[in-house]
């Protein structure tokens, strides 16, 4: 099997705070790799260590083939990195932040490669527009054009969608697959659910620390998560008491209904059995668990192991 | 919102409380902007009121003694004693004293003409010839105007006994003082050159200091350091453009200078356009250096400041740098103005030639490769 992304032990602290905390992680090429995980659980500084913009503190591995410690100038050549911030020159126009991007990179046949990219991501009428004044759709266009430019056979992508709308959204998606389908690797952070079903397969992360990792199906199947959707009258009520019997976890509204779950299946019969048995104005029926449920499950086990000790925010 | 108040347009003083809080708490968190309001003060307190004397004393003096009698040795012990005058440099000939002059390295030239002793003594008023530099007028004024006083009184505790009819009246010697290349002490002659040091540390310390903290600020810096670009590359490409700014002012100040205040060019306008681009590098290789230091846009610009600040006061722009005493000069010549306005002068004013002023542009060299290292090394490949 082929591996773009082959990494064991990935270790990266600041301080006293061990914002990846070994994480090991296996990418085959050609695949649409998501990496899910909520605000500062270390997604952004995973990435950083993959493309050598931050020098890990343990671990070891390949990116496309190079050391991912010492050889972060020959990955940094095959990678296109899109950051989660927009980052590039906004008092440059869409064209001449291209234009630069391929000379840094020493594209081959530049104008030939800045005007074909320039068509693909269906920019030509924003070309000499300045880069500031594009709105966050446009934005992240270019930022894909741009980290594209130089035909890199791993996308790190750091939350690209963040702030755009679904039409955008969607269409971004399209490329992504369109890309996929040609050969390149990418990986993926998000932390919207609808785009974690988008992907080949996902990991997922909590506090630096790899939580599952497979595809949608796997993901959902190994966390053992029961979900039992309510109907009913005074649901609010009805949550708050759910939510203090055992073998429940979670005790969710959903729209008209809550959704209560539970990893202990036996626990969670008992209170179905208890709440929605003959007479009940309440009715329970199964349904299968969203990955939400999964990973707000898999972070509260991980809570839990890690005890009494508060929640850090990594950066 | 303010429902409850009945004056919506009074003064609050729960709001004006909260503002003056908000306000403190951010000055505490700010380090290096406190820094420089407790810096600030201190600085100048100690370079206003320790570094900047405007009655310079220990003037570097050179001696071409061609008498060799007590009233020659006295003469010299007298300038000597006074405290404004420091003989560095006894010579033999009037050539080399005029080279010594030119290049700086003294302040003035004292010639004692031959017979001295006896001249004095037959009470035939000789001549005393002193040059001064005048390319700096602030620094030789108070000793010239106290010269004649040390003169005579150095000669009358000599003419003793029979002499002692030489004593009252007219001085025993004639002093004649011969101020070389600005002979009429004009002053723009000597701030007007002087300001294009000035005018280029200020605007390309400033603006190059600013160059890689917007990067980091506006966040393209993440994406230049993840672009196979080198720390070199990244820098040099960042200061060549301000070297063809850097030229503009020189340009247009060399113009003023020309057209507005006819200051003259006795050196070759040539030599100093070339060697203004050692300067230039000098100031960006500062600016870009803070910027590699600073975390944003504001802290580039403070270190600025304070690079600005004992840079016009300690180089002999505003004061003259003799008049500094030893450690306040100490620090003066690790600043490339300081040197640069001594190559501006000396080209515009006094016409030296490259080997004149070499001596003066090593030091600035030196200072910009020194800068460049740290720039270059503080430049960070990563975001650690």
């Amino acid at each position: 099997m082929n591996l773009a992304i082959d990494v064991r032990d990935m270790t990266k602290r600041f301080g006293a705070l061990t914002a990846v905390d070994r994480i090991g992680l296996q990418v085959e090429s050609g695949e649409i790799h998501g990496f899910l995980g909520p605000n500062g659980s270390g997604k952004t500084t995973f990435i950083r260590m993959l493309c050598g913009l931050l020098r890990p503190d343990g671990g070891s591995g390949t990116c496309l083939g190079f050391d991912v410690v010492n050889d972060s100038e020959s990955i940094k050549r095959q990678v296109g990195y899109m950051t989660q911030r927009f980052s590039y020159w906004e008092d440059l126009t869409v064209g001449e932040n291209l234009e630069f991007i391929a000379r840094v990179y020493a594209v081959p046949d530049r104008r030939h490669a800045v005007r074909a990219t320039i068509e693909r991501m269906g920019l030509e009428k924003r070309r000499d527009q300045l880069a500031g004044t594009l709105s966050g759709g446009w934005k992240q266009r270019l930022a894909l054009a741009a980290c594209m430019l130089h035909s890199p056979k791993l996308l790190l992508l750091d939350e690209p969608t963040a702030g755009v709308d679904p039409q955008a959204r969607r269409e971004f998606w399209e490329q992504i697959h369109q890309l996929a389908s040609e050969g390149i690797t990418v990986l993926i952070a998000t932390h919207y659910m609808d785009e974690a079903e988008r992907c080949h397969r996902l990991a997922f992360v909590f506090h630096g620390r790899l939580l599952t990792h497979g595809t949608v199906d796997q993901v959902v199947r190994d966390s053992g998560l029961l979900t039992w959707a309510v109907a009913g009258p005074d649901l609010p009520e009805l949550m708050a008491k759910l939510r203090s019997e055992p073998g429940v976890e979670q005790a969710v509204a959903f729209g008209n209904e809550l959704h209560v779950a539970g990893g202990d299946g036996g626990a969670l019969e008992r209170v179905v059995a208890k709440y929605g048995g003959e007479g009940s104005v309440h009715r329970f029926r199964r349904i299968d668990p969203s990955l939400e449920d999964v990973f707000i499950h898999l972070m509260q086990q991980a809570k839990a192991e890690a005890g009494a000790k508060p929640p850090v925010q990594a950066g | 919102m303010n429902g409850a108040r009945p004056h919506r347009g009074a003064f609050s003083f729960g709001r004006f409380a909260a503002i003056v809080q908000k306000e403190f708490v951010q000055m505490r968190r700010d380090r290096v902007t406190f820094a420089m309001m407790v810096g600030i003060p201190l600085l100048q307190l100690v370079l206003f009121s320790f570094a900047i004397n405007l009655d310079p004393k220990h003037l570097p003096t050179a001696v071409v003694l061609a008498d060799h009698g007590p009233a020659g040795r006295a003469l010299v012990a007298a300038m000597q004693n006074s405290g404004y005058f420091d003989v560095v440099a006894t010579l033999s000939s009037e050539d080399e004293a005029r080279q010594v002059l030119a290049r700086g390295e003294v302040q003035f030239v004292v010639n004692v003409p031959p017979l001295f002793t006896h001249d004095v003594w037959r009470g035939a008023r000789p001549a005393i010839l002193v040059e001064t530099d005048g390319t700096d007028p602030g620094s030789a004024g108070n000793a010239v105007g106290n010269l004649q006083r040390i003169v005579d009184s150095s000669l009358h505790r000599d003419l003793t006994g029979p002499l002692a009819r030489l004593r009252p009246g007219e001085s025993p010697i004639e002093l004649r003082i011969h101020t070389l290349y600005n002979p009429e002490a004009i002053t723009q002659y000597s701030i007007v050159p002087g300001l294009m040091g000035v005018v280029l540390t200020m605007t390309l310390v400033l603006i190059t200091s600013l160059a890689m903290t917007r990067e980091r600020e506006t966040g393209t810096m993440e994406n230049l350091l993840s672009m196979p670009a080198r720390p070199l590359e990244v820098l040099l490409g960042k200061i060549v453009p301000y070297v063809l700014v850097g030229y503009v002012q020189v340009g247009l100040i060399l113009l003023a200078a020309r057209y507005g205040f006819d200051v003259p060019m006795l050196g070759s306008a040539l030599l100093l356009v070339v060697l203004s681009a050692v300067f230039i590098a000098a100031n960006l290789a500062v600016g870009i250096t803070f910027s590699t230091v600073a975390q944003n846009q504001r802290q580039a610009m403070q270190m600025g400041m304070f690079f600005f600040l004992p840079s016009i006061l300690l180089s002999g722009f505003m004061f003259p740098f003799r008049g500094m005493p030893g450690w306040a000069q100490a620090i003066g010549e690790v600043f490339p103005l300081t040197h640069y306005l001594r190559v501006v002068r000396g080209i515009m004013l006094k016409g030296n030639g490259l080997q004149d002023v070499a001596s003066h542009v090593w030091p600035i060299a030196l200072f910009t490769a020194i800068a460049l290292v740290i720039g270059v090394r503080r430049y960070r490949r990563t975001l650690d």
